[in-house]
């Protein structure tokens, strides 16, 4: 007995770290995701000329809540003939493929659930992938030919892109030589330089794969359209709905995650060892302090007192970030000596700052293109993935590699290595115009209509 | 039916269908092989309430066939009796007449752009163009009290006359007007992925249109040159001056471009008309009860959905003795099968919108 | 094509007693002879309808079109009228699809706008299925009537211009009128298990609403 306890008490020792870190994301993120969606709402409105939800809530900001009360008490609805225990598996596996994926990227150098995998990114990669289970087994168990179909579609669209993104990976790991996601932050550092500028048709091949990989527009027919083949999540309804919406928008947290911290420099300041450039740490915690001014001037324009205290409690909590990202640069700069005691909470706090802004971006973008353009139809998109993004991602995998030798044989670093990947770059440019060429030839000599009758009735 | 073939059932509750329109596809794989339309969902008996009320009774029924573009279906029907009545409205009214007919085009069109965009799964366009239909259905509001159904027209001219600032608030929507179509253009036309969706879909060639009676913007697109207001101009149209769009494939995008392009013209319309709205009275002297002399006529104008055609016979009493009204949906929706032969599942709304049907019209 | 006076009285709206200045007054052709016939007695007075007016407004038509195509057709024209600026010809029903393929190919009517049907059931012959057609080329239009009887089926022009194909449906639908040679002629409008046809004038929406009232519900209905 007292050896249990000893064994427990040392893990907890050793690990007490992480398994906080896992506690706090598996607790706090559903509560993220819902104001995710409920941001997609507000920028959705707002690019329609519109004003979102405003009604639960100030601004509807309770709007998530009301949402996850109501999927909670909905009816659970288990169609007659579903095989039930693959029904209530299948919404399990997305989401814990989605989150147990999260585990292993650092959101900022001092949180990480699965701390220093050596096989980091393809952990995150591959248990993402094992995801894809949970939606084929959600449309088998529903028991409907339509859902089955919808599945395997959407199954086929996420395979399909599994290959360009992990091809896309490639490129950037190929400048790092390891998996281990801290140590690839550590190389852009080390660098000094994003592999987003030494290897640009990479990351907007990973662009598009991960658009594809979440199910999101333009890539988001299996489950928009659904005008005869009703997509996989049909027959689910209540809680187990939003565990498959829980694992899409997850989802789009790892995807972006691991574009920032392969691509965008992970937790890094823009130019972050440029030490002239320091006072760049100074903008966040400014920028918060004008934001929160901001919502203070704006107090006594609102109608009502809810709404006043509402915008004084946003301007409240601005002022509270901005201290808490001011602390570790502004205290140096008055008392020299604490430099080294500070210098951790800096990495940690500032890291996740950047590290949160940049992934943010990213999502952002994905919503802005969800609204601005239409979808595409599910031959187009797959045959997008396979005629040309695969091929695009292998010629860029191999002229990267070329230019990372010739680098290496003039001995270049940092920013110097933009000479030899630049023209690497233009050549894959230049190589996906002609695969888009090809394409064009291609389609124009396969368009063709059945023959037709006229008198169909 | 062979054993690869699937019949799928579509409607007649569905998001695309644009009202209760029931579409049996019968496919192979992905396919389409042949597709029937099922209607009458919507089938009101207007013809027969007709031959039961008086001409101007009846005018408001007219409204609710193509519920989206009222106006014009009762410029239709007023022109149809005036002429059954030998009458002609004056100038001013004609002219009031053309300038609400053609905001009302554009209101239309609007409506078909928002929902065919949102189809196809571009999200945005269909607040953009609903936001420019509240100007138009606000200028109608001033005007006549109603913005769907608006019964805006009497027989023999106008009831109402024109309030005093609409010169001004038509004037100002046609100064925005262009450059929110360009804001459309923007997000639409030059698109990869638009393209993509609408080019080579759904192709009518000019032969077929003509053998289905297909006529307005799909007859146009397919590359007949051909709109009632300038073969037989009604109204006050052989005073302006305004092209006509024309396609040259007969595909989804071109009837987007003949379509975005009509909405132009119907601007360029309307700024010429209201330069010079002529005084005078705005109803012919027709009295209160209409008994046309015994007789027929056949008078069509040109919809926004293509030619709408009024049959009314008369035997001289205050009733009509048949009224019959030629849908431009219903008939361009026998064009339906013939463009989605061959294409794939996911073609099927795409074309569905870009007939453009009301289901209300269709059925009556 | 006698008028035929109307049994339920028409609500007048506006007037109770003056018939004769109520009719329009802008371009009223010399003959309305029911001006002179009762100036003052209400209401049955209203459907006078001596049998001059056709003769005034419909008037016999005859010009090169209509002599190029009885030298065609002779007896199978019936009848060329012009009301009110548009031609109508009145044709031979057993020859109709002859005709109209002729109206398509040599005169280029190439688009039939509108096919429908009258129901006149004081004649003998009480349908007129009505055909307008229009010609890109000339940019003209033209009415083809065709009559028929009660039994007698008109047929198809579907093989001349497809888009009859919906149209004659409806009439089937409404009036009852079979088209022989059809495709496939069954109601389109209606649901297919519709007894009765609508546009008829003897089809009573009261006679319907009894009628489904006691096979639904079993009962009598109070209307």
């Amino acid at each position: 007995m007292n050896a249990t306890l000893q064994a427990t008490l040392e893990f907890l020792k050793l690990y007490w770290a992480p398994l906080l870190c896992g506690v706090a994301v598996v607790a706090i993120l559903p509560l993220i995701v819902g104001y995710i969606v409920l941001v997609e709402r507000k920028i959705m409105a707002d690019m329609q000329a519109r004003l979102g939800p405003m009604r639960v809530g100030p601004h509807g900001l309770l709007q998530p809540i009301a949402d996850a009360v109501k999927l909670l008490i909905k009816e659970d609805i288990i169609p007659e003939h579903a095989d039930k225990l693959v029904f209530w598996l299948a919404p399990v596996l997305s989401v814990g493929a989605g989150l147990l994926s999260l585990a292993g990227l650092a959101i900022g150098p001092a949180f990480q659930i699965a701390q220093d995998i050596n096989i980091g990114i393809l952990f995150v990669v591959g248990i993402s992938a094992l995801g894809i289970f949970g939606i084929v087994l959600g449309g088998w168990a529903s028991n409907s030919h339509y859902s089955l179909m919808g599945a395997l579609r959407s199954s086929a669209q996420l395979v399909s892109y599994e290959t360009a993104a992990g091809m896309a990976l490639v490129s950037a790991l190929l400048f790092t030589g390891t998996l281990n996601v801290k140590s690839i932050v550590e190389a852009q550092s080390k660098e000094g330089i994003w592999f987003v500028l030494l290897a640009p048709v990479a990351f907007f091949t990973y662009l598009v794969a991960s658009i594809a990989e979440t199910n999101r527009a333009p890539f988001d027919l299996p489950e928009a359209e659904s005008e005869l083949v009703a997509g996989y999540m049909t027959e689910f309804s209540g809680f187990r709905w939003s565990l498959y919406f829980l694992a899409e928008y997850t989802n789009m947290i790892v995807v972006a995650s691991v574009a920032t911290t392969l691509f965008l420099g992970g937790w890094l300041r823009p130019f972050a060892g440029v030490s002239w450039l320091n006072f760049l740490d100074f903008v966040p915690p400014l920028v918060l302090i004008a934001i929160g001014a901001y919502c203070v001037l704006r107090v006594t324009k609102q109608p009502t007192r809810v709404q006043q205290l509402f915008m004084l409690a946003v301007a409240g909590l601005c002022f509270v970030v901005a201290l808490v990202l001011a602390a570790p640069v502004v205290l140096p700069v008055i008392k020299p000596s604490l430099r080294e005691a500070v210098a951790p909470f800096y990495a940690g706090i500032h890291g996740g700052f950047w590290f949160i802004f940049k992934v943010s971006l990213y999502i952002y973008f994905f919503m802005w293109l969800r609204f601005t353009i239409p979808r595409y139809r599910f031959d187009q998109l797959m045959r997008l993935g396979w005629h040309f993004l695969i091929p695009l991602s292998i010629i860029n995998v191999l002229l990267v590699g070329v230019a990372l030798i010739a680098g290496a044989y003039f001995q270049l670093h940092g920013w110097g290595l933009l000479l030899v990947t630049t023209p690497a770059a233009i050549l894959a440019l230049v190589a996906a115009f002609l695969i888009l060429a090809i394409e064009k030839q291609h389609d124009a000599r396969q368009e063709q209509t059945a023959p037709s009758d006229f008198y169909a009735g | 039916m062979g054993a690869d073939e699937l019949v799928i059932n579509m409607g007649p509750q569905h998001p695309s269908t644009h009202g209760v329109l029931r579409v049996k596809l019968k496919l192979d794989g992905e396919r389409v092989i042949g597709s029937e339309c099922i209607i009458g969902y919507l089938h009101r008996g207007v013809e027969k309430i007709a031959e039961n009320r008086t001409y101007q009774q009846f005018a408001p029924y007219v409204d609710r066939m193509d519920y989206v573009a009222a106006v014009s279906s009762g410029l239709g029907y007023c022109e149809a009796v005036e002429k059954l009545l030998l009458v002609e409205a004056p100038l001013r009214a004609r002219v009031i007449r053309t300038i609400l007919t053609e905001l009302q085009r554009i209101a239309s069109h609007l409506l078909w752009l928002g929902t065919h965009a949102l189809d196809i799964g571009a999200l945005t366009p269909l607040f953009y163009c609903f936001r420019e239909r509240e100007e138009i259905l606000k200028i109608f509001e001033k005007y006549c009290g109603a913005r769907l159904t608006t019964h805006a027209f009497r027989i023999g001219g106008l009831q109402y006359e024109a309030y005093d600032t609409l010169e001004k608030d038509v004037e100002r929507f046609c100064k925005d007007f262009e450059s929110r179509i360009s804001e459309y253009e923007t997000l639409l036309t030059q698109n990869r992925i638009w393209i993509g969706r609408t080019k080579g879909v759904g192709i009518l060639t000019a032969e077929d249109a003509i053998a289905f009676g297909v006529t307005g913007p799909v007859l146009r697109a397919s590359g007949v040159k051909w709109d009632i207001r300038k073969a037989a101009p009604y109204a006050a149209y052989n005073q302006y001056k305004f092209e006509i769009p024309v396609g040259t494939t007969g595909d989804t995008y071109d009837r987007y471009l003949v379509r975005m392009e009509e909405m132009r013209q119907s601007r360029l319309i309307c700024l010429q008309a209201i330069e010079n709205i002529p005084s005078g009275p705005i109803l012919a002297k027709v009295g209160k009860v209409l008994k046309p002399p015994p007789g027929e006529v056949y008078h069509a104008i040109e919809a926004p959905k293509g030619e709408i055609g009024y049959y009314i016979v008369s035997d001289g009493t205050v009733m009509p003795y048949r009224v019959h009204i030629r849908p431009p949906s219903f008939i361009n929706l026998q064009a339906f099968d013939r463009m989605v032969r061959g294409h794939l599942v996911a073609d099927v709304v795409a074309i569905i919108g870009t007939i453009d049907i009301v289901l209300g019209e269709v059925d009556r | 094509m006698a008028d035929e006076p109307k049994e339920p009285k028409p609500p007048q709206v506006h007037t109770g007693d003056k018939p004769v200045s109520s009719t329009p007054a802008v371009s009223a052709p010399p003959g309305k002879p029911a001006d002179a016939s009762a100036p003052a007695a209400p209401p049955k007075a209203a459907a006078p309808a001596p049998p001059k007016p056709p003769v005034v407004l419909q008037t016999p038509l005859d010009n090169e079109f209509v002599t190029r195509f009885r030298t065609k057709f002779g007896a199978a024209l019936l009848e060329a009228m012009e009301d009110r600026k548009q031609a109508i010809l009145t044709v031979d029903r057993v020859r109709l699809v002859e005709i109209a393929r002729h109206l398509r190919e040599e005169e280029k009517f190439d688009m039939l706008a509108d096919l429908t049907a009258v129901d006149w059931p004081k004649r003998e012959k009480r349908f007129d299925v009505v055909l307008n057609l229009y010609s890109f080329a000339k940019n003209e239009r033209l009415r083809l009537k065709v009559w028929a009887a009660d039994a007698e089926d008109v047929p198809s022009v579907v093989s001349v211009w497809p888009t009859a194909n919906w149209q004659e449906r409806e009439v089937f639908d409404m009036f009852g009128i079979i088209f022989s040679g059809h495709p496939n002629l069954k109601r389109i409008l209606l649901p297919d298990e519709w007894q009765g046809y609508p546009l008829r004038k003897d089809y009573d929406i009261l006679q319907q609403d009894t009628a489904w009232v006691r096979e639904n519900l079993g009962i009598e209905s109070g209307q």
